[in-house]
């Protein structure tokens, strides 16, 4: 028997990888892992530069007030792109239409931490991080409906004007308590953080936080 | 339910914009009554924001500072800030509006009235403004001869009943009371008398060249001098 180029290679059947025997369970595509980073460096770029805008002694050490305004409105308005671009992606939809729905395990969740207990059963992603990103998509909407009144001030009437600066300056505090958190809770949690990194989780990892999660299914 | 929260943010949002000059003269209530000043790192907390259009700004002192007067003059001339704090100073007391919202109610300035130091110059027959720039090297401003020549137009040595500080425009700014507070350059170093309004920094992007506090630029503020 004479070998064909290739066959010693690859052949046609694929085998799938058995998820068990390697003890990681993919979490994130590379395309929602990009979506994740670029918004995070964004929504990072705008407060800084917010800071430098609004905080006299970081005002003093930087200067160039024209530029550091330029900076933060046009990352301000690219806040959305990652997202919008990433609802080409099936994955990234799906785990899109996985945070918009509340099942019954979510109000059972919220209740375990008001009473502090262990037991917080969760999806794919949890009712914290559900309300998390509703809440961040919403206020980030208003940061940038509250930020064009204010860049285009012929847009509306003053009046307008005086509560856009008020919800825009206010808001900005609450985000930046939101996020703070934000990165505290990843800080605390190496493996979920892997998962934004690499993509894939462990295991027992998957298990013990997320165990309505059925990662070889589509839906949970 | 996540749809929910969405929606639910934006109402928030708008009923904000809404309710917001209302909220906002109740937060300033508040904190004019703070004797900490820690309320000063809240929004709308009252207080002077820093603005500075370069990255950094060179220091003068007494030593080194000069203001000139050029420009269609009979007598160009030097001042160093020992000459300016020989001369008629003059200390008034008004609000200072800043054309992004904030205010600071009753602050003294005290200095030189520009119109003395125009009329020391001798304005030439040709002249119909005053153009300001400033050893930041970059900022400029400008007044019709009409309006330089007002009561509250100051080449301001002092604010607050001390000398004006490196971060405020110090040791000279300018101080043009019933204008929005660009028109108030920091770090004064030249006053040039031309035949036409030259307009300044920002209004070159797009701010009223006649700066009236609350008819000019959009606002409604309650005038300050």
């Amino acid at each position: 028997m004479t070998s064909t180029p290739g066959s010693a290679a690859r052949t046609g059947a694929t085998m799938p990888r058995p998820a068990d025997t390697s003890g990681r369970v993919p979490r994130f595509t590379p395309a929602e892992r990009w979506i994740h980073r670029v918004t995070g460096a964004l929504m990072l770029v705008c407060l800084v530069t917010a800071a430098c805008l609004y905080y006299p002694p970081l005002s003093e050490l930087v200067g160039r007030r024209r530029l550091v305004v330029t900076v933060h409105e046009w990352c301000g308005l690219a806040l959305p792109v990652p997202v919008l671009l990433g609802l080409a992606s099936r994955a990234f939809r799906a785990d899109l239409s996985r945070l918009n729905r509340f099942a019954p395990y979510d109000r059972e969740w919220l209740r375990a931490v008001r009473r502090r207990s262990y037991r917080r059963p969760a999806g794919k992603f949890n009712a914290g991080q559900k309300l998390y990103a509703s809440w961040t998509a919403g206020a980030v909407l208003v940061m940038i409906g509250t930020g064009l009144l204010m860049w285009f001030t012929h847009l509306a009437p003053l009046v307008w004007r005086t509560g856009a600066t008020f919800v825009h300056d206010w808001l900005t505090l609450a985000l930046a308590v939101v996020i703070v958190g934000h990165i505290r809770m990843a800080m605390n949690d190496p493996e979920s953080r892997r998962g934004l990194r690499t993509g894939s989780v462990d295991e027992t990892w998957a298990a013990r936080e997320h165990p309505n999660w059925e990662p070889y299914r589509d839906s949970e | 339910m996540g749809r929910r929260v969405v929606l639910g943010m934006l109402g928030l949002g708008a009923a904000g914009v809404a309710a917001g000059p209302y909220l906002q003269r109740g937060v300033e209530s508040v904190t004019s009554q703070d004797p900490t000043g820690l309320t000063g790192l809240l929004p709308g907390g009252g207080g002077f924001r820093y603005y500075s259009i370069v990255d950094s700004v060179p220091a003068r002192t007494a030593a080194n500072y000069t203001l000139t007067v050029d420009g269609l003059v009979d007598h160009p001339v030097t001042y160093r800030l020992a000459d300016l704090q020989a001369m008629r100073q003059r200390r008034i007391v008004h609000d200072v509006q800043c054309v992004t919202g904030w205010r600071v109610p009753a602050t003294p300035f005290e200095g030189v009235p520009l119109a003395d130091l125009l009329d020391a110059a001798g304005v030439q027959s040709g002249a119909t403004a005053v153009r300001f720039s400033c050893f930041d090297g970059s900022y400029t401003e400008s007044l019709t001869l009409d309006q330089a020549r007002q009561d509250g137009v100051l080449v301001a040595l002092k604010m607050q009943d001390a000398p004006v500080n490196h971060a405020h425009g110090g040791p000279v700014r300018l101080y043009v009371a019933p204008m929005y507070f660009y028109k108030s350059a920091k770090w004064l170093s030249g006053i040039t008398l031309t035949p036409t309004v030259q307009t300044g920094y920002w209004e070159n992007y797009g701010y009223d060249v006649d700066a009236w506090v609350g008819r000019s630029n959009g606002r409604d503020d309650a005038p300050t001098g």
